[in-house]
């Protein structure tokens, strides 16, 4: 018979084990982190952030990609926001459980699970070529706002659901209507909530690249109308390291890109705590 | 009369997320299942000669490549990932999980294309080094997934294991169990579908990564031999090919995409009816 072991050592040596690989796992967080801001952070200065890339990206700066990124913010939000936000009030206000909000949830559900290549097929397919949008901002921000959707559509729906129902009602008996009572009562308080779920919908659209070259293209040019092709940084730094153009531009972008979503996903951390507070 | 309208607007707007799947679907398929057909649904799925050029159209190769690198991915991430979760989820103090369940979220948040290229500098260099291989290879292209899918188990098996109602731990430890006792055989059990939840929604992300995967993987057309071989993926395959085809190889890139939406969906739904089932105990 196998020797047993106590199982107050086994319950010790079991939590060493499962504490050193946390341990390990978030020491890779911090590796990533810290490795690309060793080697990029030197290569950033105001030059590098302010002018365009000379000779494909060997040298010069990041300018034109910074702003076709926030072109492509702009736009995806731009659309996403009021949809998502507009499905969410109807889910949670106008309408109880019921079979058609079970299909709209799984839908909805099913569009988060969705791979970024297929998304770029099908922008490519239907924006750039069926609508005849060509490679530009708007068939690129297009696509993105589908992408958005369902993260805006549940952070909003959660925040909205968070507001107390003694809100409401308190409208309602003033002869309020129900569309006032959501755009002066529930809208306000789930303010932060719904600013949570924009704040990480920026962050997907920094941090996505095969949507991106589908259907924004990879121009270097500055992109001067919504209609222009133009390349976003993720894309840049794609093209740069896969094509081994220039490293140290390559691990410039690349520390803009990873200190930027820390910023931002840091800050949507931040409002979200701050909602809950409120609310508790 | 003006609420009315507004209610059918904000209708409206609820389908706006199905819709657009169900277009994106509408689409995939009217563009790729022509060439499916054509040349025939059995070699398209089983045959492994891929020359779009001279209208040869076989994926198995990719289908193979991809369940494998997704399941390497497994093996790899999800002993990881619910090591994090228990230790988050019932060792750690309330204080440190706060801090440290979205540290590892934060993973998630580094872009994809980020994770190819510290496999290309950093992880590449040790495979080929060290185990042999030209280093690109099926191993690299799974360890770089199960750190990309390590936030999306870990984050769900920690709200799985926090779901279990606490009655239970009392009762276990009442009688008599260590607390390492109560959480292999109480709090796991009970916790079950949430974790497969966590880890079917990790595969489904897995075999839908594409950039990161390009990147290490070596994008050799062929079946895996070994884990130190290069590989081509499904995702691979589109996004390596989408540049320059046209007429009848770009519709093959359709159908390609077709099976990794057939995946996805199998994928997708699976999760979701465990997840009713979890909801339901």
């Amino acid at each position: 018979m196998a020797k047993r072991i106590n199982p107050l050592m086994l319950q010790r040596i079991v939590k060493a084990q499962l504490w050193s690989l946390t341990g390990f796992t978030i020491g890779i967080l911090f590796f990533i982190i810290f490795f690309i801001s060793i080697k990029g952070l030197p290569q950033i200065t105001l030059e590098f952030l302010t002018s365009n890339p000379v000779d494909m990206g060997r040298s010069g700066g990041i300018f034109s990609t910074i702003v076709c990124t926030l072109y492509l913010i702009f736009v995806s939000l731009m659309i996403a926001m009021p949809l998502g936000v507009g499905a969410a009030i109807y889910l949670t206000e106008y309408t109880r459980e019921s079979r058609l909000t079970h299909i709209i949830r799984f839908g909805t559900e099913c569009l988060a699970g969705i791979p970024s290549i297929i998304m770029g097929l099908f922008g490519f397919a239907f924006f750039v070529m069926a609508l005849g949008l060509g490679w530009s901002i708007l068939s690129g921000g297009m696509t993105m706002s589908i992408m958005l959707l369902p993260t805006i559509i549940r952070t909003t729906e959660e925040s909205i659901k968070a507001v107390p129902y003694e809100l409401r009602e308190v409208s309602f008996s003033l002869g309020v209507t129900r569309w006032q009572t959501v755009t002066k009562v529930v809208l306000p308080s789930a303010l932060p909530g719904i600013v949570t779920g924009i704040v990480l919908g920026i962050a997907r659209c920094i941090e996505e690249t095969a949507v991106i070259i589908f259907t924004v293209g990879s121009s270097l040019r500055l992109p001067e109308s919504f209609f222009d092709s133009g390349r976003t940084m993720a894309v840049h730094f794609y093209i740069l390291a896969r094509e081994g153009i220039s490293m140290p531009n390559a691990y410039g972008t690349a520390a803009i890109l990873i200190l930027s979503i820390l910023f931002i996903n840091l800050s949507a951390y931040y409002l979200a705590r701050q909602f809950l507070k409120k609310i508790c | 009369m003006k609420e009315k309208l507004i209610e059918k607007t904000l209708m409206l707007l609820a389908f706006s997320a199905i819709g657009a799947l169900l277009l994106m679907a509408v689409f995939i398929f009217k563009e790729g299942m022509p060439i499916i057909f054509k040349v025939g649904i059995k070699n398209f799925l089983f045959s492994t000669h891929w020359a779009p050029t001279k209208g040869h159209f076989g994926v198995s190769s990719m289908i193979v490549s991809s369940l494998f690198v997704t399941i390497g991915a497994m093996i790899i991430g999800v002993p990881l990932a619910l090591a994090c979760a228990i230790t988050l989820a019932e060792f750690a103090p309330q204080r440190v999980t706060v801090i440290l369940k979205p540290t590892i979220e934060l993973l998630a948040g580094i872009p994809s294309v980020v994770y190819g290229f510290l496999g290309v500098v950093l992880l590449v260099p040790l495979i080929r080094d060290y185990l042999g291989g030209p280093g690109l290879s099926l191993l690299a292209a799974s360890i770089i997934l199960a750190i990309m899918i390590l936030p999306t188990i870990t984050s769900i098996s920690i709200d799985a294991i926090k779901a279990v109602p606490y009655s239970y731990k009392e009762g276990s430890l009442a009688l008599g169990a260590t607390h390492w006792q109560t959480i292999r055989m109480v709090i796991l059990k009970a916790a079950r579908s949430g974790i497969i939840t966590a880890i079917i929604l990790g595969m489904a992300r897995a075999i839908g990564e594409t950039m990161a995967v390009i990147m290490v993987a070596g994008n050799a057309l062929r079946l895996p031999q070994s884990p130190l071989s290069p590989v081509r993926t499904l995702t691979s395959n589109i996004a390596l090919e989408m540049g320059y085809a046209a007429g009848d190889h770009r519709a093959a890139l359709f159908a390609t995409g077709i099976v990794l939406f057939v995946f996805i969906m199998v994928f997708n739904v699976s999760a979701n009816i465990i997840t009713k089932r979890w909801r339901r105990e």
